[in-house]
């Protein structure tokens, strides 16, 4: 894993669109007052007339982007994701979703590393909201590469994307030239023992934890899943085969997000002891990120625990 | 305009209204109320205001007209069928199984229809969307969205107006159906939107009131719509719910409500003799 400076992919989100604005006349970012938290700041500076801010509304914003997208704009509506997928869920649900439109969502602020802002801001629940939209694709990238790559998957993509950034400066594990694909999972490392599916920041903590096991003699297989939905369940039931066991991570509630789709996907086709790591139907509080991914369970150390009672069983 | 053209907008009119009561009749559901207050601004639109050509549905630079009182479907589908969209014989089918005629309008199966809506509070958002990206583009064509009264106690309405004057979005042109009736009764006991014109105003809207059922009024107000530069429009129109059929008109109950075989006997006559007293004129 290269040793890369920390990047937070909400950089990532407002850079790739910077970059893709110069090569697409047609793509326009709105905001609902928050540009330089979502960073798309550098985005308005360089073309702001294809800049909309629509001010602290962001039921009308998510609206005004299918209204865009149907004059044939590609429209990336941004904001916090509690706000983006919570706030505003019955808006993408029925004037997106249901009539399929192009239009993508860019939520920063995602999970428990929001940090000091507390509860209130930590939106632990839009990928289990989104996921119910029929047609959505939801993806939830890793590191800086992957991020600025999926936010180009998403403009190439025909039909709604929902994309979740994180607001913590994270590490980088991808290299530059890395080939990304909308519901293609990629298996980081090999391991027979019990494969860790993750997702997000969690992606770099399970390849850390996967070094730990290591050491303890056992085989762990890291995969890094940035497409929740469609689920590359050809990459998922292949480990679970193969494995025997699954530990899902993510920086979301047990409760409707990857290790609940995977569990459905295993339940069905191919039963496998799962455990699931993640917010476990509580909500945060403040503190500094760091400081609450390990007070929640959403850490490489962690990781190892389960990892380690679950295959010693 | 002329009286022979008043007189074709006013038959257009029966005819829709009559499309109101064989879909919701056909439906044994939907809503005839709304459908029959805002019948006219229907014709209206159809058939004299848009740019619209029921051969090119989806014609890059026509006029966008979004019903974010989705609910009133009917009427939406019944102008759309007499102006040649579909055929008037499908009304019937509203909302049966597999018809393509939708409980509330899906832009994906309904031709002419420009946006899936019923959700209220959203139409009026997404239409704000099409005239920004009208602007953006550099083209020409206008955006129409009718709202209901009840409608506008939505918060989101309110978001949008305020993003449509902030963007002097000029080709856009919002009308209110104010027939002072929602499902619980009056708007003004369920919770007051009054007073909309000043408030509308308040927004930074070019504010018209009129007779929704004066087709002389409807058109002094949407061609100073289309010249008032540099401000969104607003016509807010005073209706009648249920207008045409005696027995709906001003009734709380027929907001929802289908009517039955006699009920459909009694509301056709009625319409077939309006339409024949205009024909006659």
């Amino acid at each position: 894993m290269a040793d890369v400076k920390k990047i937070a992919t909400r950089e990532s989100y407002g850079n790739a669109l910077k970059e893709l604005g110069a090569e697409h006349e047609d793509l326009v970012v709105l905001d609902a007052d928050l540009a330089g938290a979502t960073k798309t700041g550098v985005f308005k500076k360089a073309f702001p007339d294809r800049h909309i801010d629509c001010g602290i509304a962001e039921a009308n914003m998510i609206c005004v982007a299918a209204g865009l997208a149907t004059t044939g704009l590609v429209p990336f509506a941004s904001s916090f994701a509690m706000f983006a997928a919570g706030r505003a869920f019955e808006q993408v649900r029925n004037s997106i979703g249901y009539p399929h439109l192009n239009v993508k969502i860019g939520a920063t602020h995602g999970g428990i590393s929001v940090g000091e802002d507390g509860a209130s801001h930590q939106c632990c629940e839009d990928f289990a909201l989104m996921r119910t939209i029929p047609g959505m694709v939801v993806m939830s990238p890793a590191d800086d590469v992957e991020a600025r790559a999926c936010v180009k998957a998403a403009y190439e993509h025909k039909g709604p994307v929902y994309m979740r950034f994180g607001r913590a400066a994270c590490p980088g594990f991808h290299d530059e030239d890395f080939h990304f694909e909308i519901g293609k999972g990629e298996q980081l490392t090999e391991g027979s023992d019990v494969a860790i599916i993750a997702t997000g920041i969690l992606v770099a903590e399970a390849l850390e934890a996967a070094k730990v096991l290591a050491e303890s003699g056992i085989s762990a297989r890291v995969i890094n899943i940035c497409t929740i939905k469609p689920l590359d369940e050809e990459t998922v039931l292949k480990a679970a085969r193969e494995c025997g066991r699954i530990i899902t991570c993510e920086e979301h509630s047990v409760i409707g997000g990857l290790g609940e789709a995977v569990c459905s996907l295993l339940s069905e086709q191919c039963p496998t002891p799962v455990r699931r790591i993640g917010v476990n139907d509580e909500f945060g509080h403040s503190g500094p990120a760091a400081a609450l991914l390990k007070q929640f369970g959403l850490s490489a150390e962690h990781i190892v625990e389960v990892a380690k009672a679950f295959v010693n069983k | 305009m002329t009286s022979e053209e008043k007189k074709q907008l006013a038959a257009a009119a029966c005819r829709v209204r009559m499309g109101v009561i064989e879909s919701t009749h056909g439906a044994k559901a939907g809503h005839p109320g709304g459908s029959l207050s805002a019948a006219d601004v229907f014709t209206y639109l159809y058939f004299k205001e848009m740019n619209i050509d029921p051969a090119d549905p989806k014609a890059d630079g026509r006029d966008r007209f979004v019903l974010s009182k989705g609910h009133t479907a009917p009427g939406l589908y019944a102008a759309l069928a007499n102006r040649g969209f579909f055929p008037v014989e499908d009304l019937p089918t509203l909302r049966h199984i597999d018809s393509y005629l939708q409980g509330h309008p899906n832009m994906h199966t309904v031709p002419g229809v420009d946006m899936s809506t019923g959700s209220l509070g959203q139409g009026v958002s997404v239409a704000m969307g099409m005239a920004k990206g009208a602007k953006l583009q550099g083209k020409d064509y206008r955006v129409y969205t009718l709202l209901g009264d009840g409608e506008i106690q939505e918060g989101q309405v309110w978001e949008a107006l305020m993003f449509g004057a902030h963007y002097k979005l000029d080709n856009l042109c919002i009308i209110i159906d104010n027939n002072n009736l929602q499902i619980d009764g009056k708007v003004s006991d369920v919770m007051s939107p009054y007073p909309i014109v000043e408030k509308l105003q308040a927004f930074g809207y070019q504010v018209q009131e009129v007779d929704g059922h004066d087709f002389d009024q409807l058109e002094a107000a949407f061609n100073a719509a289309r010249e008032t530069k540099g401000k969104p429009s607003a016509i807010v129109m005073k209706t009648v719910k249920g207008k045409g059929v005696s027995y709906m008109e001003n009734q709380v109950g027929w907001h929802g409500k289908a009517p039955n075989d006699e009920e459909y006997r009694i509301a056709m006559d009625e319409l077939n003799a309006q339409l024949a007293e205009v024909e006659a004129n």
